[in-house]
Order: structure tokens, then sequence, then C-alpha cells
């Protein structure tokens, strides 16, 4: 199967990852060919098997709940690209009313 | 001073160490002096660390002075760069980390560091270890020793060819897909994925979190089963790290029988594929009679759900990269390019921080998990996986090892296979499945082709590392693959303990 340019374009939105045209025109014939090798998996019969997540026989692993050392601020904040007040620095989500 | 100390195994540097027949500040400066010639040649360092191994190193002469050494204290180690650690940046070989220098170490690297080990660098991967040569590095393409023309696999392919090339006695990889064991065989050197959860990944920069493990690449099977030591067992920053006992391998191995009488090993059909070049399945074959000559039982097993495992990887893994990567935005640590809105500031800093093979990944992975795709292909993936994983549980019933080619050909030429994912893809598909049921698997060398190193992979039963790393010893020590050099790297044949 062929993915569509617009499909190309809500998969990278999805994935907040800009593509150049170019880029998105690679992307969509390279997507649709190991799509293509995946679709191999349609020939086996899955429905009766359960899903494996993960292989080991482990469930959660719980730890006291205690308070214990941690990175300090200044570490947490030493290769942020923007910081302000102890705090990272972004853009305005929330437009103003 | 007789003898080149940077073609020693590990084994040997270590007993000489305690002997005083020379210093870890000597052992270390001889390595340092190999690289600074070597690189300009196979690039298997993205740092070099000249100034904290020389350190350590006079750290770790006190330490033996004292009577303390351990089983790695003073040996020259290469770190993949994606392993983090405080006193070199961590690059996970990306624009997107470029200069990013990590708060803490990997569990792995403080373990090294209690050992006394000596850091000579961080080597070169494919981006967030997406690769199988190193071409996929933002930086640039290491070289395999064996002949500069063609690659060292990967993704840990500067691992490998630090190994191989003398620069580094031990190294640390990460195995996704075949990560370590398949560069390890394109390098001629032994490259070993333990059991999942047998090595904390607290510190691993994540690719595939039910996937990935770390582990060693050595010149000899001990001197990969003291790496494993050094660095097994369970870790509270890791909830998925298993709490069992670490056996001593090096130890053990030195115990072992000679032979292989009473192992049964397992050949499976579904690894002989017409993709296998000739001259691989020549060793091979010669390998599996060696086995025998050796005492094994040899017995055919059937694994038939092989020929799903690249295609049901190719699911599994970019859907938790995906997951994985959405932490690299911008705002907390790297790469971050400033737009109008954090939005566009995402777009930016992931569309050009990014390579390639990442962005195919990610993309690949959000698609699998999108709306109206997560159960026609994510949950389809992850229930094949189950078949799979069964196969092997089928299969060790019979066997207490499958011996398979580690990859399908020798090394192939930088370039050769970068225009077609499918066939990078490819290189990895008798390493995969080993992933996908959690289980070890170690490469070790099996002859020539081509001039070029072929590999022979061991399977084995989930925390059965002892077991491989068994099979692999007696069948090294029996033949001479391991102790032959590229031939640029020392004439003087490699010594074993």
């Amino acid at each position: 199967m062929k993915l569509s340019p617009e499909e190309v374009d809500h998969v990278a939105m999805l994935a907040r990852l800009g593509l150049g045209p170019d880029e998105r025109e690679r992307m969509r014939e390279q997507l649709s060919s190991i799509l293509e090798h995946i679709s191999l998996l349609d020939e086996i019969d899955t429905e009766a098997i359960p899903p494996t997540a993960q292989v080991i026989t482990l469930e959660n692993v719980m730890r006291a709940d205690e308070v214990r050392p941690s990175l300090t601020l200044e570490e947490v904040l030493r290769n942020a690209p923007r910081a302000e007040d102890q705090m990272f620095k972004v853009n305005a989500v929330l437009e103003e009313a | 001073m007789s003898v080149d100390l940077t073609s020693l195994t590990a084994s040997e540097a270590r007993r000489r160490l305690d002997l005083r027949e020379f210093s870890a500040e000597e052992l270390v400066q001889e390595h340092l002096e190999r690289i600074d010639e070597l690189e300009p040649r196979v690039h298997a360092f993205i740092t070099v660390m000249h100034q904290v191994a020389r350190q350590q190193a006079r750290e770790a002469d006190k330490r033996i002075a004292r009577g303390e050494g351990t089983v790695l204290t003073g040996i020259p180690v290469a770190l993949k760069d994606i392993l983090c650690t405080t006193d070199a940046p961590t690059t996970a070989a990306s624009r997107m980390l470029e200069g990013y220098r990590s708060v803490y170490d990997a569990t792995v690297v403080k373990r090294l560091r209690e050992q006394g080990a000596i850091f000579v660098g961080k080597t070169n991967t494919d981006e967030f270890a997406m690769g199988s040569s190193t071409e996929n590095s933002a930086f640039f393409t290491t070289r395999n020793p064996w002949d500069l023309n063609r690659v060292p696999g990967g993704s840990s392919g500067g691992s490998s060819a630090a190994v191989a090339a003398g620069e580094a006695m031990l190294s640390l990889g990460s195995d996704t897909g075949g990560s370590i064991r398949q560069p390890g065989g394109f390098c001629g050197v032994i490259g070993m994925k333990p059991t999942y959860g047998r090595v904390s990944r607290f510190g691993l920069i994540a690719f595939a979190s039910s996937l990935d493990q770390i582990g060693p690449f050595a010149r000899t099977v001990r001197d990969a089963a003291m790496m494993l030591e050094a660095i097994s067992g369970v870790d509270s920053n890791d909830s998925t790290s298993v709490d069992l006992p670490v056996p001593a391998y090096s130890s053990l191995l030195d115990r072992a029988a000679g032979d292989l009488r009473g192992v049964k090993v397992g050949v499976a059909r579904e690894y002989q594929i017409d993709g296998v070049a000739p001259g691989v399945q020549h060793a091979v074959d010669a390998a599996v009679e060696d086995l025998k000559r050796l005492g094994a039982e040899i017995i055919d097993v059937s694994l038939p759900h092989t020929k799903y495992a690249l295609a049901t990887y190719y699911i599994v893994a970019p859907a938790e990269a995906s997951a994985n990567l959405a932490r690299f935005d911008g705002v907390k640590y790297g790469l971050s390019l400033e737009a109008d809105t954090l939005l566009e500031s995402y777009m930016r800093t992931r569309g050009e921080g990014f390579g390639p093979e990442v962005k195919r990944r990610i993309m690949l992975g959000t698609y699998a998990l999108s709306s109206g795709y997560y159960d026609a292909y994510y949950v389809k993936a992850q229930k094949v996986r189950t078949l799979i994983k069964r196969d092997f549980d089928e299969a060790f019933e019979k066997v207490d090892v499958i011996v398979t080619p580690t990859s399908p050909t020798v090394a192939f030429a930088v370039g050769e296979r970068t225009t077609d994912p499918i066939q990078m893809y490819l290189s990895d598909i008798f390493t995969i499945p080993a992933n996908m049921a959690g289980i070890p698997g170690i490469a070790v060398p099996c002859g020539f082709s081509d001039g070029m190193p072929v590999s022979l992979q061991f399977m084995g039963r989930a925390f059965d590392e002892m077991g491989i790393l068994r099979v692999a010893h007696v069948y090294e020590q029996a033949t001479t693959w391991h102790s032959e050099n590229p031939a640029f790297v020392s004439s003087e044949s490699m010594e074993t303990a």
C-alpha cells in the first residue's frame, strides 16, 4: 500500500517532525516500501495469540515511597537551552484572550 | 618494551598488571598512542578521552599497588557514545545532542569506574543506535579495520572497530536488533548481547526499551566474560533489571571442560536461506563440524516464525523509538531552534536535529501507533512476537544452545546499502529474533570469506549466559580464527589466556 502525501503530513505532525518537500516525498516512498515488507505478517492468523509487550516475568516493580537525593536544580537546568528563575523557558503556549 | 601491549588480551593484561610487569599508565599510554596513529583511518571514536584515561590509569596503578585490583582494574575500555558519562560529551552520534554533557553516569559506566577500568573514549554509532553500518552517524562513518573500504557493521561499529584495531582491549555497545553481534561479526571480534534484564539500561539513551541491552566486545570469549561480570546485576534505577545472582563467568570458564560432550547444539533450518553468502555458509558448516568433533550433539530444530522476525521488529522497535525520542524537544537539553510558536520550535528542532534514518523510524513508529492502525500493526506485531518467543521456548526444550551465522554476509562496502533501507535491515535477520525473545546471543569468529571475518552466533536460554559463553569458549580455544589480526594491526599473534 502506498501512503498519501496527506497521511505523511498527518504522521509528521503527530511526531512533531518538520519535513522539507523532497524529504516528504522520499519518506512517502520509503515508508510505503517498508510497510509493504511488513504486510508479510498478514499471512499469520494471530486471532488466538496473546500479545507480548515484554519478555521478562517481572511485574509491577515497586520501591519504597521515600524522599531520597535526586539531581540538584543546577544539574537539571545545566543543559537547558533556555532557563529563567529555575525553570525551563518555552514560548507562550496559551494565547492572550 | 618487548611486546606490543595493545595486542594483549584483557585477561593477560590483568595478570601482568598484578605482577607489575608494566603499569596501567604504560598500558593506557600505548593505547592512546595507537588511537592517535590509527584514528585518521579507522574513525572509531567520536571523543578520545586522553586526560581522563591518564588520570584513571594513575589511580588504577595506586589501587594495584595496594593489592586491591579487581577484574578490570587498569584495562583500557571504549564506550559506545550512547552511554551517559559525566566526564565526556554524550552525543548518540546525533546533531540533536552535540555538546550535551550528562549530569549522571550510566549504571554500567559507574560499575566500570568502581572496577578501576580506564575510559579511552566514546565510540561512533549510527545515530541513536539506528542502523547497521555507522553510516547513519551524523558525524562520520567508521571503517572496518580488515578493509577500510568496508563498514564495521552497526550500530555499535565504533566499539567493534576499536577492539579489532587494538585501540581498546574491551568495549561496550548496545544491541536492539543485533547492534553488538553484527558489528562484532563484521570486525572479527566477540560481541555479546546478554539476556534482556541482565544488565541495567539506566543511562543508556533509549532506542526500543523492550529490546535494548548493553553488552561487551572483546577479542576473546574469556575477556567478554570479564566485562559481562563487571556490568551485570540488578539496579534500582532500572526496574527491568532482574535480581538474579551474577555468576563469576570468567573463572567458571577456566574451570569448564575442554570439550562439548553432553552439550546439545541446535541447528535451525530456517536460518539456511538463499540470502546467505556461500562463503559464510561454508564457514558456518565447517564450524558445526568442529562442534561435533568437540563432542557436541548436533540436533535439527525448527523456529518456524523466523521469517517474520524482521517485519515484527520494524514495527515494535520504531514504535518504541517514536515514544522514546519524543523527549528531544529542544526544551530540556540538546539542540533547540527557536521559532514564533512552541509547535514550530518542536517541528524545526526535530526536523533539523534528527538524521534521515531516525526520522524514518519515528515516522514508521508513529504511524504504527496512530489511531486506526494501532491494532493492525502494533498489536499484530506483539502477537507475532509471542509466536517467535514460543519457537525458542520449544527449541530450548530439546537443545542447550542454537548455532546460526551471525549475519548472512561479511561486511559490505561503504555506500553499498545506503539507498535501500530494506537491504540495510536484512543484515540483521539472524540477530533480531534473540532481541524479540529476550534471550542472550554471542558472536564468535569462525573463518574468513573474501578476506573478511565470518561469524558464528550462539543463542541460549534466558539468563544462561554461561551456557553460550562456555560453548563459544571451547570452540574458540579449539580454533585459531580469533587470533588473526587485520593486516595493519600488529603482526604479533594475539596471546590468549
